[in-house]
């Protein structure tokens, strides 16, 4: 059992004001209405205690759990909620979960990125369950006048053994809901678990098969206008001027302006190309989609407009001449170069992707001169709020900032540019708007993942021990290198650089950043380095990890070799490694990032000269596992969206215009170039909880890359990697 | 503006709009039907997917003009109880990630399952290769048809 202090993390359990349940979520009626009617209570509850701020309980016994977090499709309004009812210790089926909407006062990291909700809310919401449950049984044992030592629960229900006595949840909760919370709680121990660790479905999935209103793009409201904006069509231009008469007479169209969206104190969320738009507010989507078509704007140069060669040589140059300082130096790296029996130097390279999350950006926005609601799909609530306040000149407590159900984020909606555009507008009009893009609009717009070049170079002694290693990576606007991850504590002699070329093309975090290009990289690079070695992928990879149990090089080293080690030993047992299986061609690969190990074995078969992904084998590391359903289901999306990037993906420039603006001139990859099969190994450890919704996409680049390599002979540098020749699928 | 009237899930309705105004957003802004989505506004990715005398179109590039007597069937209206054999499929093979394009998704099985009711694992790819998914639920999707099929041989 674990002791948790519960001071620590008081504001967690700062009483909800209002009394009764339904005033958290004002103005988002609409959502409590396609509730599913409570399931296996029998009746439908009357009143509503607020325990803390995670928990609600009915006269009935049914529990509502908000989920604090905002939902892009890693499945954290299940997982995060699965928590909470572990340590309460009811019966899932009891459970209805909503979203929690911003709150800081309440709840603390309201973020999705970077794979931490579960990491972040292992603790906490755990503790919110457990005191929860700590009061209603508190509530009971002075109700019978019994010590609550002697109260057990299960499944919602608390009894009293020696006098025979039982309530259920919803019996006590009225008298809990005033009850102080202890200052000592305690959680359960991992071996009591009943809902940690077992496959639950997706809260939503009844509501999304039957196309309930969840995502931004369904929010509605009185009044409410629609808002499209055009942007400058080129990196580097700006707005010169246009003529509203043109379109304002069309039918349905209310307003034609131009409006500027930057917050004048800019946060790392505002990135953004285009601050200022020309906005186009109607009644309805299709009337200003045509006046949107109709308007010409004239457009005039702001700074230069770039081009993807321009890009492709400033990257080559930039490989080509050293970093001011390394970002990592061990031993003498040019020295082990000079007395080496083999040189490997190998370039890698990656182009700008778009995040095309197949909900388009949008945003609902009602600014009136007290206060504004702005609900949608936003990842970064609270930056939301703040750069709205400091745009709208309204003070941040009179910002009411509502999360939707949002069709994937993917990093995008970490930017909230779009929730300002929507706020500006509506308080221009003075009426509630809903900002929607197009697909071109999206597409265009930036805050791309940055185009990559790494040069990796490797030194082998005449034993073929690797005894240098040299990394210099460079992208736009931002290196790809994380200085101190693997091969880095392996190796006696490296050095890593990264370097950054400017470029007015906006760019940003894309599932994985950095990652997303550096695992494809560095795991072909190690396999080709291994292969030159005379060495099993595997094998040399475990090498290098004993070396780095052993006698690690450095002490800055970000990973942990064992946990490392670990899943390549298991995929390489579970998958059958070094078995011959004729017609079949494998590729290996593994790689660390957002506290997660993952390792995979790719299957490949050539169909009509064309390689098949037949079947992934993937080992993961997270630790404790909370749902495996939605663990499985983010592992194999991740990989399904790693080789369809890896593969088709891929933004282009032409004099600061992206090539490609909708799905008919950019690859998605589709249903049936996904892999035959897949299969998931989970280490068993017992650690606590990590992150699932990134890591397994990077290492699938270079499975991938690996294993075309055994099937057709050429290894593969460039993404995306289908050119003519080849086509996965 | 001109007056339709069309026949949506066993509805008639009568609208007025502009002629060229497309079937997904006579449904999402006039009839507040949104379980059809939005995705690419150029029949490219299959989110608006419906259903238009059982064979499934693209909402976002069908006029209401073209609409005519036929019938139109929606997510919201491809069963009463949400128990079409695809749908408790896809809760069983827990299919959604975001959860965006899968409205589409099942309605488009769904018009491949009508014409084809036992379909091959490469009729299957076929005739989805035009639904995008960008969380990758690929796998799941297949699968999730492949015991609807059985389910309702
Ligand atoms: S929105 Fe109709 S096919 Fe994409
Ligand atoms: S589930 Fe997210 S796009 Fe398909």
């Amino acid at each position: 059992m674990t002791l948790i202090r519960t001071k620590h993390n008081r504001r967690s359990f700062l009483k909800i004001s209002s009394a009764a349940g339904g005033g958290m979520l004002i103005g988002f009626n609409w959502l409590v209405a396609c509730q599913p009617a409570s399931k296996e209570v029998a009746n439908v509850p009357k009143e509503w205690f607020d325990i803390n701020a995670y928990i609600k309980i009915a006269d009935t016994g049914l529990v509502t759990i908000y989920s604090p977090n905002p939902e892009i499709g890693q499945n954290v309004k299940t997982s995060m909620p699965m928590l909470v009812a572990e340590e309460l210790d009811v019966d899932w089926k009891n459970v209805v979960v909503e979203q929690g909407h911003l709150n800081t006062q309440k709840y603390s990291r309201q973020i999705a990125g970077g794979s931490q909700s579960i990491r972040h809310g292992w603790q906490s919401l755990r503790m919110a369950g457990a005191s929860a449950r700590r009061v209603l049984m508190e509530a009971a044992a002075s109700q019978w006048q019994v010590p609550v030592s002697e109260l057990t629960t299960e499944n919602g229900i608390i009894s009293h053994k020696n006098s025979d006595k039982s309530v259920h949840y919803g019996e006590v909760a009225t008298a809990a809901a005033s009850l102080e919370v202890p200052e000592n709680i305690e959680l359960k121990d991992p071996k009591d678990f009943k809902i940690i660790g077992k496959a639950t479905k997706n809260v939503d999935g009844s509501k999304i098969i039957t196309g309930k209103p969840l995502f931004g793009l369904d929010y509605k409201k009185e009044g409410m206008k629609i808002a499209m904006i055009i942007h400058p069509p080129a990196f580097g231009m700006k707005i010169k001027g246009f003529d509203a008469s043109s379109v304002k007479s069309m039918p349905g169209i209310l307003d034609v302006f131009k409006v500027q969206t930057a917050p004048a104190e800019k946060q790392w969320s505002d990135t953004n190309a285009f601050p200022e738009l020309v906005a186009i507010v109607g009644e309805t989507t299709w009337q200003v989609m045509k006046a949107k078509k109709a308007l010409e704007v004239d457009w005039e140069l702001e700074s230069t407009l770039e081009s993807s060669e321009g890009h492709n040589l400033a990257l080559d140059k930039a490989l080509n001449s050293p970093a001011e300082k390394p970002a990592r130096l061990d031993g003498d790296p040019d020295k082990a170069f000079k007395n080496a029996a083999k040189v490997i130097e190998k370039v890698y390279s990656a182009p700008f992707l778009p995040h095309n999350t197949m909900e388009p950006m949008n945003f609902f926005a009602d600014v009136t001169g007290e206060n504004a609601e702005l609900t949608g799909p936003i990842q970064t609530p609270e930056s939301l709020r703040k750069s709205a306040s400091d745009l709208l000149g309204l003070p941040e407590d009179k910002i009411n900032v509502n999360m939707t159900r949002m069709g994937g984020g993917f990093g995008r909606r970490l930017y909230g540019n779009f929730g300002l555009e929507a706020a500006a507008i509506s308080k221009h009009v003075n009426a509630p708007v809903k900002l929607i893009y197009t697909r071109e609009d999206d597409m265009t717009q930036g805050t791309y993942r940055p185009a990559y070049k790494i040069k990796y170079s490797a030194a082998l002694d005449e034993n073929n021990e690797l005894i240098g290693f040299k990394l210099r990576g460079v992208g736009m606007n931002e290196g790809p290198i994380f200085a101190n991850r693997f091969p880095a504590g392996t190796v006696p002699h490296y050095l890593a650089e990264n370097k950054s070329v400017d470029s007015n093309i906006s760019t940003g975090a894309w599932r994985a950043p950095r990652s997303n290009f550096i695992a494809g990289a560095e795991q072909s690079f190690i396999d080709e380095v291994a292969e030159a070695a005379g060495k099993d992928p595997i094998d040399f990879r475990l090498e290098l990890f004993e070396k780095a149990i052993k006698n690690p090089v450095g002490e800055k080293n970000d990973y942990d070799p064992e946990r490392y080690a670990g899943v390549l030993k298991l995929i390489k047992e579970k998958a059958g490694w070094g078995k011959d299986m004729p017609g079949i061609h494998r590729g290996v690969s593994a790689y660390y990032c957002h506290n997660s190990y993952v390792a995979q074995v790719v299957d490949i078969a050539l169909e009509n000269g064309q390689p098949k992904v037949k079947k992934i084998w993937c080992a993961v590391d997270c630790g404790i596992v909370v749902n495996p359903e939605g663990a499985i289901n983010q592992i194999e999306g991740g990989m399904v969206d790693g080789i369809g990037h890896g593969m088709y993906g891929g933004i282009t420039f032409k004099d600061g215009v992206a090539d490609q603006s909708n799905f008919n001139k950019y690859s998605l990859i589709r249903n049936s170039q996904a892999p035959e099969a897949v299969e998931v190994f989970f280490v068993d450890n017992g650690i606590d909880p990590t992150g699932l919704g990134e890591p397994s996409l990077p290492p699938i680049i270079a499975a991938l890359a690996n294993s075309m390599y055994k099937a057709t002979g050429k290894r593969l540098y460039k993404q995306p990697f289908a050119q003519k020749d080849i086509v996965v699928g | 503006m001109a007056t339709f009237n069309i026949k949506v899930n066993g509805q008639a309705h009568q609208i007025d709009v502009e002629p060229d105004t497309p079937l997904l957003w006579v449904l999402r802004d006039h009839l507040d039907m949104v379980g059809t989505k939005f995705g690419c506004g150029i029949a490219q990715c299959g989110a608006c997917t419906v259903h238009l005398n059982g064979i499934a179109v693209r909402s976002c590039s069908l006029p209401i003009s073209n609409v005519g007597e036929s019938e139109v069937v929606t997510i919201e209206g491809l069963s009463e109880k949400a128990d079409h054999a695809l749908q408790t499929a896809w809760l069983e093979h827990d299919v959604p990630q975001c959860g965006y394009c899968q409205a589409g998704q099942i309605m488009n099985a769904a018009a491949l399952l009508s014409r084809n009711p036992n379909p091959s694992d490469k009729e299957i790819e076929t005739a989805m290769d035009g639904n995008l998914c960008r969380c990758g639920t690929y796998i799941r999707i297949k699968a999730a048809i492949k015991t609807a099929a059985q389910q309702m041989s």
